[in-house]
Protein backbone atom coordinates (compact mmCIF):
# COMPACT_ATOMS: atom_id res chain seq x y z
CA UNK A 1 0.00 0.00 0.00
CA UNK A 2 3.01 2.11 0.77
CA UNK A 3 4.89 1.67 -2.17
CA UNK A 4 1.52 1.93 -4.47
CA UNK A 5 1.04 5.41 -2.99
CA UNK A 6 4.88 6.13 -3.72
CA UNK A 7 4.42 4.91 -7.11
CA UNK A 8 1.31 6.91 -8.05
CA UNK A 9 2.72 10.11 -5.82
CA UNK A 10 5.67 9.97 -8.12
CA UNK A 11 4.12 9.54 -11.47
CA UNK A 12 1.36 12.93 -10.88
CA UNK A 13 4.34 14.84 -9.59
CA UNK A 14 6.25 13.77 -12.74
CA UNK A 15 3.14 14.37 -15.01
CA UNK A 16 3.08 18.07 -13.46
CA UNK A 17 6.40 18.76 -14.42
CA UNK A 18 6.43 17.69 -17.77
CA UNK A 19 3.53 19.70 -18.46
CA UNK A 20 5.29 22.70 -16.36
CA UNK A 21 7.95 22.61 -18.39
CA UNK A 22 6.36 22.24 -22.02
CA UNK A 23 3.96 24.98 -20.88
CA UNK A 24 6.87 27.15 -20.56
CA UNK A 25 8.43 26.33 -23.57
CA UNK A 26 4.86 26.60 -25.70
CA UNK A 27 4.71 30.55 -23.92
CA UNK A 28 8.03 31.13 -25.64
CA UNK A 29 7.58 29.05 -29.02
CA UNK A 30 3.97 29.12 -29.76
CA UNK A 31 3.09 32.12 -32.64
CA UNK A 32 0.35 34.29 -31.80
CA UNK A 33 -1.21 35.39 -28.55
CA UNK A 34 -4.15 33.05 -27.61
CA UNK A 35 -1.82 30.11 -28.64
CA UNK A 36 0.48 31.74 -26.30
CA UNK A 37 -2.45 31.80 -23.84
CA UNK A 38 -3.78 28.49 -23.79
CA UNK A 39 -0.10 27.65 -23.04
CA UNK A 40 0.36 29.28 -19.70
CA UNK A 41 -3.04 28.10 -18.92
CA UNK A 42 -2.36 24.45 -18.98
CA UNK A 43 0.36 25.32 -16.76
CA UNK A 44 -1.53 27.25 -14.24
CA UNK A 45 -4.45 24.58 -13.99
CA UNK A 46 -3.20 21.15 -15.57
CA UNK A 47 0.22 21.44 -13.93
CA UNK A 48 -0.61 22.61 -10.53
CA UNK A 49 -3.46 20.19 -10.23
CA UNK A 50 -0.98 17.39 -11.27
CA UNK A 51 1.53 18.58 -8.45
CA UNK A 52 -0.91 19.03 -5.67
CA UNK A 53 -3.28 15.80 -6.58
CA UNK A 54 1.14 14.16 -5.91
CA UNK A 55 1.67 16.06 -3.07
CA UNK A 56 -1.90 14.90 -1.62
CA UNK A 57 -0.91 11.19 -2.13
CA UNK A 58 2.65 12.23 -0.73
CA UNK A 59 1.16 13.08 2.79
CA UNK A 60 -2.37 10.92 3.29
CA UNK A 61 -2.96 12.77 7.09
CA UNK A 62 -6.25 14.07 7.39
CA UNK A 63 -5.93 18.25 7.44
CA UNK A 64 -2.94 18.38 5.25
CA UNK A 65 -4.87 16.54 2.75
CA UNK A 66 -8.17 18.97 3.61
CA UNK A 67 -5.39 21.88 3.13
CA UNK A 68 -4.60 20.70 -0.13
CA UNK A 69 -8.28 20.25 -1.82
CA UNK A 70 -9.47 23.37 -0.93
CA UNK A 71 -6.17 24.91 -2.64
CA UNK A 72 -6.87 22.51 -5.91
CA UNK A 73 -10.25 23.48 -5.77
CA UNK A 74 -9.76 27.19 -5.75
CA UNK A 75 -7.05 26.87 -8.53
CA UNK A 76 -9.58 25.09 -10.41
CA UNK A 77 -11.84 27.85 -10.37
CA UNK A 78 -9.89 31.05 -10.42
CA UNK A 79 -7.31 30.09 -13.12
CA UNK A 80 -9.63 29.70 -15.71
CA UNK A 81 -11.23 32.88 -14.73
CA UNK A 82 -7.99 34.28 -15.01
CA UNK A 83 -7.18 33.20 -18.76
CA UNK A 84 -10.52 34.24 -19.82
CA UNK A 85 -10.36 37.52 -18.17
CA UNK A 86 -6.70 38.13 -20.60
CA UNK A 87 -8.48 37.00 -23.63
CA UNK A 88 -11.68 38.89 -23.10
CA UNK A 89 -9.02 42.79 -22.76
CA UNK A 90 -7.02 41.17 -25.49
CA UNK A 91 -10.24 41.14 -28.21
CA UNK A 92 -11.37 43.93 -26.34
CA UNK A 93 -8.59 46.04 -27.64
CA UNK A 94 -8.63 44.30 -31.05
CA UNK A 95 -6.33 42.01 -30.91
CA UNK A 96 -7.21 39.23 -33.23
CA UNK A 97 -6.22 35.48 -33.40
CA UNK A 98 -4.14 34.97 -36.57
CA UNK A 99 -6.17 32.95 -38.38
CA UNK A 100 -8.76 35.51 -38.92
CA UNK A 101 -6.10 37.21 -41.58
CA UNK A 102 -6.64 34.76 -44.15
CA UNK A 103 -9.98 35.46 -44.51
CA UNK A 104 -10.54 39.22 -43.60
CA UNK A 105 -7.14 40.53 -45.04
CA UNK A 106 -8.05 44.29 -44.71
CA UNK A 107 -9.89 44.75 -41.55
CA UNK A 108 -8.22 43.00 -38.55
CA UNK A 109 -4.64 44.36 -37.27
CA UNK A 110 -1.65 41.86 -37.03
CA UNK A 111 -1.30 39.90 -34.35
CA UNK A 112 2.40 39.48 -33.49
CA UNK A 113 3.20 42.39 -31.43
CA UNK B 1 12.92 48.68 -21.76
CA UNK B 2 10.65 51.53 -22.97
CA UNK B 3 7.16 49.97 -21.55
CA UNK B 4 6.59 50.77 -18.07
CA UNK B 5 3.68 47.66 -17.85
CA UNK B 6 6.03 45.34 -18.90
CA UNK B 7 8.72 46.65 -16.14
CA UNK B 8 6.01 46.59 -13.30
CA UNK B 9 5.19 42.90 -14.49
CA UNK B 10 8.61 41.55 -13.90
CA UNK B 11 8.90 43.67 -10.89
CA UNK B 12 5.80 41.24 -9.35
CA UNK B 13 7.39 38.31 -10.57
CA UNK B 14 10.89 39.40 -8.73
CA UNK B 15 8.42 39.44 -5.29
CA UNK B 16 7.23 36.51 -5.93
CA UNK B 17 10.63 34.83 -6.91
CA UNK B 18 12.02 36.33 -3.86
CA UNK B 19 8.75 35.31 -1.73
CA UNK B 20 9.28 31.34 -2.95
CA UNK B 21 13.28 31.42 -2.05
CA UNK B 22 12.29 33.14 1.03
CA UNK B 23 10.02 29.67 1.89
CA UNK B 24 13.04 27.97 0.75
CA UNK B 25 15.21 30.04 3.83
CA UNK B 26 12.47 28.77 6.11
CA UNK B 27 10.96 32.29 6.79
CA UNK B 28 7.43 31.31 6.34
CA UNK B 29 6.14 34.30 7.48
CA UNK B 30 7.97 36.84 5.80
CA UNK B 31 7.36 34.58 2.79
CA UNK B 32 3.40 34.76 3.12
CA UNK B 33 4.30 38.72 3.41
CA UNK B 34 6.01 39.24 0.87
CA UNK B 35 4.10 37.44 -1.29
CA UNK B 36 0.79 39.21 -0.56
CA UNK B 37 2.12 42.63 -0.45
CA UNK B 38 5.56 42.72 -2.52
CA UNK B 39 3.73 40.30 -5.66
CA UNK B 40 0.45 41.26 -4.85
CA UNK B 41 -0.52 44.89 -3.56
CA UNK B 42 2.34 46.80 -4.55
CA UNK B 43 2.02 45.68 -8.35
CA UNK B 44 -1.35 46.54 -8.17
CA UNK B 45 -0.81 50.21 -6.80
CA UNK B 46 2.20 50.45 -9.46
CA UNK B 47 -0.29 49.63 -12.41
CA UNK B 48 -2.94 52.29 -10.69
CA UNK B 49 -0.28 54.59 -10.99
CA UNK B 50 0.75 54.67 -14.52
CA UNK B 51 -2.76 54.73 -15.72
CA UNK B 52 -2.38 58.33 -14.73
CA UNK B 53 1.09 59.07 -15.63
CA UNK B 54 1.93 57.25 -19.06
CA UNK B 55 3.18 54.01 -20.05
CA UNK B 56 6.60 54.31 -21.54
CA UNK B 57 9.60 56.03 -20.96
CA UNK B 58 11.23 58.96 -22.69
CA UNK B 59 14.40 57.70 -24.55
CA UNK B 60 17.32 58.80 -22.17
CA UNK B 61 19.58 61.20 -24.17
CA UNK B 62 22.85 60.23 -22.73
CA UNK B 63 24.81 57.32 -21.09
CA UNK B 64 24.98 57.15 -17.78
CA UNK B 65 28.64 56.17 -17.50
CA UNK B 66 29.05 57.98 -14.23
CA UNK B 67 26.32 55.90 -12.58
CA UNK B 68 27.99 53.10 -14.00
CA UNK B 69 31.18 53.81 -12.25
CA UNK B 70 29.33 54.71 -9.00
CA UNK B 71 27.73 51.27 -8.36
CA UNK B 72 30.75 49.07 -9.60
CA UNK B 73 32.76 51.03 -7.10
CA UNK B 74 30.27 50.59 -4.49
CA UNK B 75 29.62 47.16 -5.51
CA UNK B 76 33.08 46.17 -5.07
CA UNK B 77 33.01 47.74 -1.71
CA UNK B 78 30.73 46.25 -0.39
CA UNK B 79 31.85 42.56 -1.50
CA UNK B 80 35.02 43.66 0.38
CA UNK B 81 33.10 43.92 3.13
CA UNK B 82 31.43 40.98 3.50
CA UNK B 83 34.66 38.74 3.16
CA UNK B 84 34.61 38.92 6.66
CA UNK B 85 31.74 37.33 7.66
CA UNK B 86 30.10 34.14 8.69
CA UNK B 87 29.62 31.20 6.11
CA UNK B 88 26.03 31.07 4.58
CA UNK B 89 23.91 28.27 7.10
CA UNK B 90 26.97 28.39 9.90
CA UNK B 91 25.55 27.86 13.23
CA UNK B 92 28.25 29.57 15.39
CA UNK B 93 27.68 32.57 13.16
CA UNK B 94 27.26 35.81 16.12
CA UNK B 95 23.59 36.43 15.08
CA UNK B 96 22.33 33.02 16.47
CA UNK B 97 24.22 33.49 20.09
CA UNK B 98 22.89 36.28 22.46
CA UNK B 99 19.19 37.16 21.97
CA UNK B 100 17.76 34.45 19.58
CA UNK B 101 18.27 31.30 21.76
CA UNK B 102 16.88 32.77 25.06
CA UNK B 103 13.79 33.83 22.12
CA UNK B 104 13.95 29.96 21.25
CA UNK B 105 14.28 28.16 24.82
CA UNK B 106 11.83 30.43 26.84
CA UNK B 107 9.16 31.48 24.32
CA UNK B 108 6.82 28.95 25.26
CA UNK B 109 7.07 28.82 28.78
CA UNK B 110 6.63 32.91 28.76
CA UNK B 111 4.16 33.07 26.20
CA UNK B 112 2.70 30.23 25.29
CA UNK B 113 2.20 30.11 21.50
CA UNK B 114 4.12 28.08 19.17
CA UNK B 115 4.92 30.37 16.24
CA UNK B 116 7.84 32.33 17.92
CA UNK B 117 7.70 34.87 14.99
CA UNK B 118 4.46 35.76 16.15
CA UNK B 119 5.92 35.62 20.15
CA UNK B 120 8.64 37.77 19.16
CA UNK B 121 7.17 40.34 16.84
CA UNK B 122 3.90 40.87 19.54
CA UNK B 123 5.19 40.45 22.93
CA UNK B 124 9.07 40.69 22.90
CA UNK B 125 9.40 43.28 20.32
CA UNK B 126 5.64 44.74 20.90
CA UNK B 127 6.95 48.34 20.54
CA UNK B 128 8.37 48.17 17.25
CA UNK B 129 5.04 46.53 15.85
CA UNK B 130 3.37 49.56 17.43
CA UNK B 131 5.70 52.22 15.00
CA UNK B 132 5.03 49.95 12.44
CA UNK B 133 1.14 50.01 12.41
CA UNK B 134 0.92 53.93 13.32
CA UNK B 135 3.90 54.03 10.09
CA UNK B 136 1.52 52.21 8.12
CA UNK B 137 -1.59 54.68 9.36
CA UNK B 138 0.85 58.15 8.40
CA UNK B 139 1.31 56.25 5.37
CA UNK B 140 -2.81 55.71 4.45
CA UNK B 141 -3.28 59.44 5.39
CA UNK B 142 -0.57 60.82 3.33
CA UNK B 143 -1.94 59.41 0.62
CA UNK B 144 -5.82 60.67 1.63
CA UNK B 145 -3.94 63.77 1.68
CA UNK B 146 -2.18 63.89 -1.32
CA UNK B 147 -4.99 62.15 -3.94
CA UNK B 148 -8.14 62.68 -2.05
CA UNK B 149 -10.53 64.27 -4.44
CA UNK B 150 -13.62 66.19 -3.21
CA UNK B 151 -16.94 64.49 -4.30
CA UNK B 152 -19.65 66.79 -5.25
CA UNK B 153 -23.20 65.13 -4.33
CA UNK B 154 -25.33 65.19 -7.05
CA UNK B 155 -28.34 63.69 -4.90
CA UNK B 156 -29.39 60.57 -4.53
CA UNK B 157 -31.54 60.09 -7.14
CA UNK B 158 -29.56 61.04 -9.84
CA UNK B 159 -26.33 58.72 -8.39
CA UNK B 160 -28.53 55.65 -8.01
CA UNK B 161 -29.73 56.14 -11.82
CA UNK B 162 -26.12 56.25 -12.97
CA UNK B 163 -25.29 54.10 -11.04
CA UNK B 164 -27.32 51.56 -12.71
CA UNK B 165 -27.03 52.35 -16.03
CA UNK B 166 -23.36 51.67 -15.45
CA UNK B 167 -24.07 48.61 -14.06
CA UNK B 168 -26.14 48.01 -16.65
CA UNK B 169 -23.26 48.50 -19.33
CA UNK B 170 -20.77 46.70 -17.47
CA UNK B 171 -22.54 43.59 -16.99
CA UNK B 172 -22.35 41.67 -20.30
CA UNK B 173 -18.42 42.70 -20.71
CA UNK B 174 -17.72 40.60 -17.62
CA UNK B 175 -20.33 38.38 -16.44
CA UNK B 176 -18.06 35.56 -16.34
CA UNK B 177 -15.51 37.44 -13.76
CA UNK B 178 -18.26 39.01 -12.06
CA UNK B 179 -19.98 35.59 -11.80
CA UNK B 180 -16.74 33.83 -10.02
CA UNK B 181 -16.00 36.71 -8.09
CA UNK B 182 -19.34 36.73 -6.23
CA UNK B 183 -18.90 33.39 -5.88
CA UNK B 184 -14.92 33.87 -4.18
CA UNK B 185 -15.08 36.93 -2.47
CA UNK B 186 -16.78 35.14 0.84
CA UNK B 187 -14.14 32.69 0.54
CA UNK B 188 -11.36 35.64 0.63
CA UNK B 189 -12.63 37.26 3.74
CA UNK B 190 -12.84 33.97 5.54
CA UNK B 191 -9.73 32.78 4.70
CA UNK B 192 -8.34 36.38 5.65
CA UNK B 193 -10.14 35.45 9.31
CA UNK B 194 -8.73 32.48 9.16
CA UNK B 195 -5.10 33.68 9.19
CA UNK B 196 -5.96 36.79 11.50
CA UNK B 197 -6.41 33.97 13.87
CA UNK B 198 -3.99 31.25 13.66
CA UNK B 199 -1.19 33.69 13.47
CA UNK B 200 -0.49 31.68 16.95
CA UNK B 201 0.22 28.51 15.47
CA UNK B 202 0.86 28.85 12.00
CA UNK B 203 2.34 31.62 9.71
CA UNK B 204 0.27 34.43 9.11
CA UNK B 205 -0.85 37.44 11.45
CA UNK B 206 -2.38 40.73 11.50
CA UNK B 207 -0.31 41.89 8.22
CA UNK B 208 -1.26 39.29 6.34
CA UNK B 209 -4.65 39.03 7.17
CA UNK B 210 -5.33 42.59 6.78
CA UNK B 211 -3.72 42.34 2.94
CA UNK B 212 -6.18 39.62 1.79
CA UNK B 213 -8.93 41.50 3.37
CA UNK B 214 -7.88 44.62 1.49
CA UNK B 215 -7.64 42.25 -1.39
CA UNK B 216 -11.16 41.18 -1.40
CA UNK B 217 -12.80 44.35 -1.43
CA UNK B 218 -10.34 45.40 -4.17
CA UNK B 219 -11.29 42.89 -6.26
CA UNK B 220 -15.28 43.76 -5.90
CA UNK B 221 -14.03 47.45 -6.70
CA UNK B 222 -12.11 46.67 -9.99
CA UNK B 223 -15.62 44.38 -10.67
CA UNK B 224 -18.25 46.31 -10.06
CA UNK B 225 -17.35 49.78 -9.99
CA UNK B 226 -15.96 52.49 -8.44
CA UNK B 227 -19.42 53.83 -7.65
CA UNK B 228 -20.99 50.84 -6.24
CA UNK B 229 -17.58 50.43 -4.41
CA UNK B 230 -18.15 53.62 -3.05
CA UNK B 231 -22.25 52.48 -2.06
CA UNK B 232 -21.14 49.40 -0.12
CA UNK B 233 -17.80 50.55 1.73
CA UNK B 234 -18.78 54.17 2.83
CA UNK B 235 -15.17 56.25 2.84
CA UNK B 236 -15.37 58.22 6.32
CA UNK B 237 -16.17 54.69 8.06
CA UNK B 238 -13.00 53.08 6.43
CA UNK B 239 -11.08 55.67 7.81
CA UNK B 240 -12.56 55.97 11.02
CA UNK B 241 -11.90 52.44 10.94
CA UNK B 242 -7.98 52.60 10.56
CA UNK B 243 -8.14 55.16 13.35
CA UNK B 244 -9.61 52.32 15.64
CA UNK B 245 -6.86 49.83 14.91
CA UNK B 246 -3.86 52.19 16.01
CA UNK B 247 -6.54 53.33 18.90
CA UNK B 248 -6.76 49.24 20.02
CA UNK B 249 -2.93 49.21 19.98
CA UNK B 250 -2.57 51.93 22.06
CA UNK B 251 -5.16 50.86 24.63
CA UNK B 252 -3.97 47.34 25.42
CA UNK B 253 -0.38 49.45 26.37
CA UNK B 254 -2.17 51.67 28.52
CA UNK B 255 -4.50 49.16 30.12
CA UNK B 256 -1.29 48.06 30.78
CA UNK B 257 -0.09 50.63 32.36
CA UNK B 258 -2.93 51.33 34.22
CA UNK B 259 -2.57 48.29 36.19
CA UNK B 260 0.93 49.06 37.61
CA UNK B 261 2.91 47.55 34.80
CA UNK B 262 5.07 48.49 32.14
CA UNK B 263 3.52 49.74 28.65
CA UNK B 264 2.70 46.75 26.79
CA UNK B 265 3.63 44.40 29.29
CA UNK B 266 0.15 41.74 28.71
CA UNK B 267 0.97 39.79 31.61
CA UNK B 268 -1.12 43.14 33.26
CA UNK B 269 -4.07 42.01 31.34
CA UNK B 270 -5.57 38.80 33.30
CA UNK B 271 -4.70 37.01 36.56
CA UNK B 272 -2.43 34.14 34.78
CA UNK B 273 0.47 35.46 32.70
CA UNK B 274 0.51 33.47 30.14
CA UNK B 275 -3.57 33.80 29.88
CA UNK B 276 -2.64 37.72 29.55
CA UNK B 277 0.09 37.00 27.16
CA UNK B 278 -2.56 35.33 24.72
CA UNK B 279 -5.16 38.35 25.42
CA UNK B 280 -2.84 40.56 24.43
CA UNK B 281 -1.43 39.14 21.16
CA UNK B 282 -4.74 38.44 20.20
CA UNK B 283 -5.88 42.44 20.72
CA UNK B 284 -3.00 43.70 19.13
CA UNK B 285 -3.10 41.38 16.04
CA UNK B 286 -7.01 42.36 15.56
CA UNK B 287 -5.58 46.31 15.92
CA UNK B 288 -3.05 45.70 13.05
CA UNK B 289 -5.10 43.69 10.72
CA UNK B 290 -7.70 46.45 10.63
CA UNK B 291 -5.38 49.56 10.08
CA UNK B 292 -3.96 47.37 7.67
CA UNK B 293 -7.05 46.15 5.84
CA UNK B 294 -8.58 49.57 6.32
CA UNK B 295 -5.09 51.55 4.97
CA UNK B 296 -4.99 49.41 1.95
CA UNK B 297 -8.70 50.11 1.10
CA UNK B 298 -7.72 53.84 1.41
CA UNK B 299 -5.01 53.94 -0.64
CA UNK B 300 -6.57 52.11 -3.66
CA UNK B 301 -9.66 53.90 -3.28
CA UNK B 302 -7.86 57.19 -3.55
CA UNK B 303 -5.37 56.09 -6.65
CA UNK B 304 -9.11 54.77 -8.74
CA UNK B 305 -10.64 57.63 -7.52
CA UNK B 306 -8.20 60.62 -8.86
CA UNK B 307 -8.35 58.18 -12.10
CA UNK B 308 -12.41 58.38 -12.19
CA UNK B 309 -11.70 62.26 -11.31
CA UNK B 310 -8.87 63.00 -14.41
CA UNK B 311 -11.36 60.79 -16.84
CA UNK B 312 -14.84 62.92 -15.80
CA UNK B 313 -12.55 66.39 -16.23
CA UNK B 314 -11.64 65.34 -19.58
CA UNK B 315 -15.31 64.48 -20.92
CA UNK B 316 -16.49 67.40 -18.95
CA UNK B 317 -14.15 69.48 -21.09
CA UNK B 318 -14.40 68.01 -24.86
CA UNK C 1 36.12 30.56 1.66
CA UNK C 2 34.55 31.73 -1.48
CA UNK C 3 31.97 29.15 -2.23
CA UNK C 4 30.42 29.41 1.22
CA UNK C 5 30.08 33.57 0.80
CA UNK C 6 28.05 33.31 -2.34
CA UNK C 7 24.55 34.36 -0.86
CA UNK C 8 26.08 38.11 -0.07
CA UNK C 9 27.61 38.42 -3.14
CA UNK C 10 24.27 37.49 -4.68
CA UNK C 11 22.73 40.15 -2.39
CA UNK C 12 25.48 42.47 -3.08
CA UNK C 13 24.71 42.40 -7.18
CA UNK C 14 20.76 42.89 -6.69
CA UNK C 15 21.24 45.81 -4.67
CA UNK C 16 23.73 47.16 -7.15
CA UNK C 17 21.56 46.71 -9.83
CA UNK C 18 19.00 48.59 -8.11
CA UNK C 19 21.23 51.31 -7.23
CA UNK C 20 22.33 51.61 -10.61
CA UNK C 21 18.61 51.84 -11.41
CA UNK C 22 17.36 54.39 -9.19
CA UNK C 23 20.45 56.94 -10.07
CA UNK C 24 20.70 56.12 -13.89
CA UNK C 25 17.13 56.84 -14.91
CA UNK C 26 15.18 59.58 -15.21
CA UNK C 27 11.83 58.27 -14.83
CA UNK C 28 10.49 58.71 -11.99
CA UNK C 29 8.56 54.91 -11.90
CA UNK C 30 11.41 53.15 -12.44
CA UNK C 31 13.33 54.81 -9.39
CA UNK C 32 10.70 53.80 -7.34
CA UNK C 33 10.90 50.29 -9.18
CA UNK C 34 14.83 50.11 -8.56
CA UNK C 35 13.93 51.37 -4.94
CA UNK C 36 11.86 47.72 -4.06
CA UNK C 37 14.55 45.94 -5.97
CA UNK C 38 16.99 47.36 -3.44
CA UNK C 39 14.66 47.03 -0.66
CA UNK C 40 14.05 43.38 -1.60
CA UNK C 41 17.48 42.70 -1.80
CA UNK C 42 17.85 43.89 1.84
CA UNK C 43 15.35 41.17 2.98
CA UNK C 44 17.26 38.67 1.08
CA UNK C 45 20.51 39.43 3.21
CA UNK C 46 19.01 39.38 6.42
CA UNK C 47 16.69 36.34 6.07
CA UNK C 48 19.88 34.11 4.35
CA UNK C 49 21.59 35.12 7.33
CA UNK C 50 19.16 33.56 9.80
CA UNK C 51 19.08 30.55 8.11
CA UNK C 52 20.76 27.80 10.05
CA UNK C 53 21.83 24.61 8.13
CA UNK C 54 19.56 21.69 9.20
CA UNK C 55 17.30 24.20 10.85
CA UNK C 56 13.40 24.39 10.40
CA UNK C 57 11.11 26.85 10.30
CA UNK C 58 10.57 28.98 14.08
CA UNK C 59 7.45 26.88 14.49
CA UNK C 60 7.71 25.05 17.58
CA UNK C 61 6.65 21.51 16.86
CA UNK C 62 7.35 17.99 19.04
CA UNK C 63 10.72 16.32 17.89
CA UNK C 64 12.40 18.95 15.73
CA UNK C 65 15.78 19.92 17.87
CA UNK C 66 17.13 23.21 15.42
CA UNK C 67 15.04 26.20 14.69
CA UNK C 68 16.34 28.56 12.19
CA UNK C 69 16.25 32.10 13.70
CA UNK C 70 13.51 33.48 14.28
CA UNK C 71 14.68 37.31 15.31
CA UNK C 72 15.41 38.65 11.76
CA UNK C 73 12.56 37.40 10.34
CA UNK C 74 10.31 39.49 12.70
CA UNK C 75 12.67 42.87 11.95
CA UNK C 76 12.07 41.92 8.18
CA UNK C 77 8.24 41.79 8.71
CA UNK C 78 8.26 45.21 9.63
CA UNK C 79 10.33 46.56 6.64
CA UNK C 80 8.22 44.79 4.30
CA UNK C 81 5.34 46.39 5.30
CA UNK C 82 6.96 50.06 5.98
CA UNK C 83 8.77 49.53 2.83
CA UNK C 84 4.90 49.05 0.51
CA UNK C 85 3.63 52.17 2.93
CA UNK C 86 6.94 53.99 1.12
CA UNK C 87 6.12 52.54 -2.21
CA UNK C 88 2.44 53.86 -2.14
CA UNK C 89 3.39 57.09 -1.14
CA UNK C 90 6.39 57.59 -3.36
CA UNK C 91 3.71 56.44 -6.01
CA UNK C 92 1.21 59.27 -4.65
CA UNK C 93 3.62 61.99 -5.15
CA UNK C 94 4.39 60.46 -8.43
CA UNK C 95 1.01 61.10 -9.82
CA UNK C 96 0.77 64.80 -7.90
CA UNK C 97 3.92 65.65 -10.10
CA UNK C 98 2.92 64.84 -13.36
CA UNK C 99 -0.21 67.00 -12.71
CA UNK C 100 1.79 69.80 -11.61
CA UNK C 101 4.69 69.11 -13.76
CA UNK C 102 3.22 67.83 -17.03
CA UNK C 103 5.74 65.08 -17.39
CA UNK C 104 7.39 62.23 -15.13
CA UNK C 105 10.91 62.52 -16.22
CA UNK C 106 13.63 64.40 -14.33
CA UNK C 107 15.31 66.41 -16.80
CA UNK C 108 12.03 67.77 -17.75
CA UNK C 109 10.93 68.60 -14.55
CA UNK C 110 14.22 70.43 -13.98
CA UNK C 111 13.99 72.43 -16.95
CA UNK C 112 10.70 73.28 -15.55
CA UNK C 113 11.70 74.19 -12.42
CA UNK C 114 14.81 76.23 -13.94
CA UNK C 115 12.16 77.91 -15.75
CA UNK C 116 10.37 79.46 -13.06
CA UNK C 117 12.79 80.58 -10.80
Amino acid sequence: MDSLLNISSALFLLIGSFLCISGGVGILRFPDFYTRMHAAGVTDTLATAMILIGLMLQNPDGLVILKLMMILLMTLIISPTASHALASAAVHNNLMPELDKKEDNEKVTSSNP
Amino acid sequence: MKDLFAVIMLSGIYGLLSASFFVAMDAVDVAFTEASVGAGISTLLMLAAITMTGRSEHPVRHKPVLALAVVIVTGSLLIYGTLDMPYFGSAEAPVHQHVAPRYINDSMQEVGVPNIVTSVLASYRGFDTFGEVVVIFTAGMGVLALLSVVRHPKGVAGDIEEIDSLNKSMHEEHLILRIVAKMLIPFILLFALYVQFHGDYGPGGGFQAGVIFAAAIILYTMLFGMSTARRVINQSLIQLFAAIGVLVYGSVGVISLLEGKHFLDYSALSADPVAGQHLGILLIELGVGITVASVMVIIFFNFAGRKDDQQNKENNES
Amino acid sequence: MILGLYNYWIVVVLMMVGFYIVIAHGNLIKKIVGLTIFQTSVFIFYISMAKVDGGTAPILAEGIKQYSNPLPHVLILTAIVVGIATTALGLALTVRIKEAYGSIEEEEIQEKDNLDC
